[in-house]
């Protein structure tokens, strides 16, 4: 196997998966100790999707039913939230381990044996179903899966089970656009 | 005594601060660990890389076990925590839209903001995808309602649902989670990723 063949993200080094996995758990925990919550994802996305709305739209936001639950439920706003303050940290250290590990770089990332246009139009489809699920399903693999089963709760073992279970489903399927 | 947002009377914007820093922890550990890349995500649906399944059940029964000795030392009032409450059936079609996603996709939501945090311009466009599909959500929320709202249960537990003690499910959780190690570390050397050989 020549060095060019060797993919990316093979070439450089991770943690050790268990080391990364108890101190994931150990963050999770403190959010549980701290905030009396778990981890999410998807809700500060929602967040930011009603202040476009509510931006862009007023008028519309005012008049639906759903937006005007959404701003009686959050009287400070939707952006004022634990989870859009958790997620602006996630960028920051998911930047931080980047510069610290090499890996800041500019790229679209994908398997030589599909282009770079297959690789994010598929991308898109998958963000789309992943922001769909994730509001019918209460939270994403973080927010209900991981943190719903640490607190063994039945939401969120059955999340877990559905989300990998309809992966390993469909990956079969999918097998050209990794392998 | 924890929650420290009941117990000790923290002010809002200093619980906002330490999601914040929070945030900052989980970013670092899900980028150190590999989830800023989308072939290594994928990795577990084909066996070639299962590092995934290794770092979400070794957190999940860290957290569960921390959140245990918690509150058997009274650090921690359990019943403050928040439960997701359990919908069955948007439950189940959402997971079953979302491990759609993550096939297709290659990414979850918490993992694609890593990979946006060191350039990955695939993560971008996955997170484009994330906000169009929660406008869709939220636009077409008298069509999701019904599906949405549909045979709630509560804020049901495994543990109490099986009579069983939380420690006990616990352990039982650990063992099957060894099992899964197990299974992923044969996999690993059965399904190599062969690129390069054709």
């Amino acid at each position: 196997m020549s060095e060019q063949s060797i993919p990316e993200f093979r070439k450089t080094s991770y943690f050790n998966p268990y080391v990364g996995g108890v101190l994931l758990g150990l963050v999770l925990l403190a959010a549980f100790y701290i905030s009396g919550r778990g981890l999410g994802a998807s809700g500060a996305v929602k967040s930011a999707v009603v202040a476009g709305v509510e931006t862009i739209a007023p008028s519309h936001a005012e008049n639906t039913k759903f937006y005007s639950d959404y701003a009686d439920a959050h009287p400070n706003g939707p952006l004022k939230s634990w989870l859009v303050f958790e997620m602006l940290g996630v960028l920051i250290g998911g930047f931080i381990s980047g510069a610290i590990h090499g890996r800041l770089k500019l790229q679209v990332e994908h398997s030589p044996k599909i282009t770079s246009r297959k690789r994010l139009i598929f991308a898109l489809a998958g963000g789309i179903l992943f922001g769909i699920g994730s509001q019918l399903g209460r939270g994403c693999t973080s927010g209900s899966a991981l943190s719903g089963m640490a607190v063994l709760s039945m939401g969120g073992f059955i999340s877990m089970i559905f989300i990998f279970g309809t992966a390993y489903a469909l990956a079969y399927f999918v097998r050209k656009l990794w392998i | 005594m924890g929650p420290l947002i009941v117990y000790e009377n923290i002010t809002q914007n200093t619980n906002l601060f330490f999601a914040f820093l929070i945030g900052i922890g989980f970013g670092f550990v899900l980028e150190a660990s590999g989830f800023s890349s989308s072939r290594k995500l994928a990795g577990q649906f084909y066996g070639y890389d299962t590092t995934v399944i290794k770092v979400f059940f070794t957190a999940a029964i860290t957290a569960g076990i921390g959140l245990l000795i918690f509150g058997l030392f009274g650090w921690i009032d359990l019943d403050l925590i928040y439960i997701n409450p359990y919908y069955k059936w948007s439950t189940i079609v959402g997971g079953m839209i979302m491990g759609a996603g993550f096939i297709l996709g290659g990414f979850c939501p918490g993992t694609s903001f890593t990979g946006v945090a060191i350039g990955k311009i695939d993560a971008m466009i996955f997170v484009g995808g994330l906000l169009l599909g929660i406008l869709i959500f939220t636009e077409g929320y008298p069509i999701f309602e019904g599906l949405y709202m549909a045979a709630y249960k509560g804020t049901p537990r495994v543990s109490s649902m099986m009579g069983i003690s939380d420690g006990l499910f616990l352990l039982g959780l650990v063992i099957v989670a060894f099992g899964m190690f197990y299974v992923a570390e044969w996999a690993e050397k059965k399904f190599p990723l062969k690129e390069g050989s054709k």
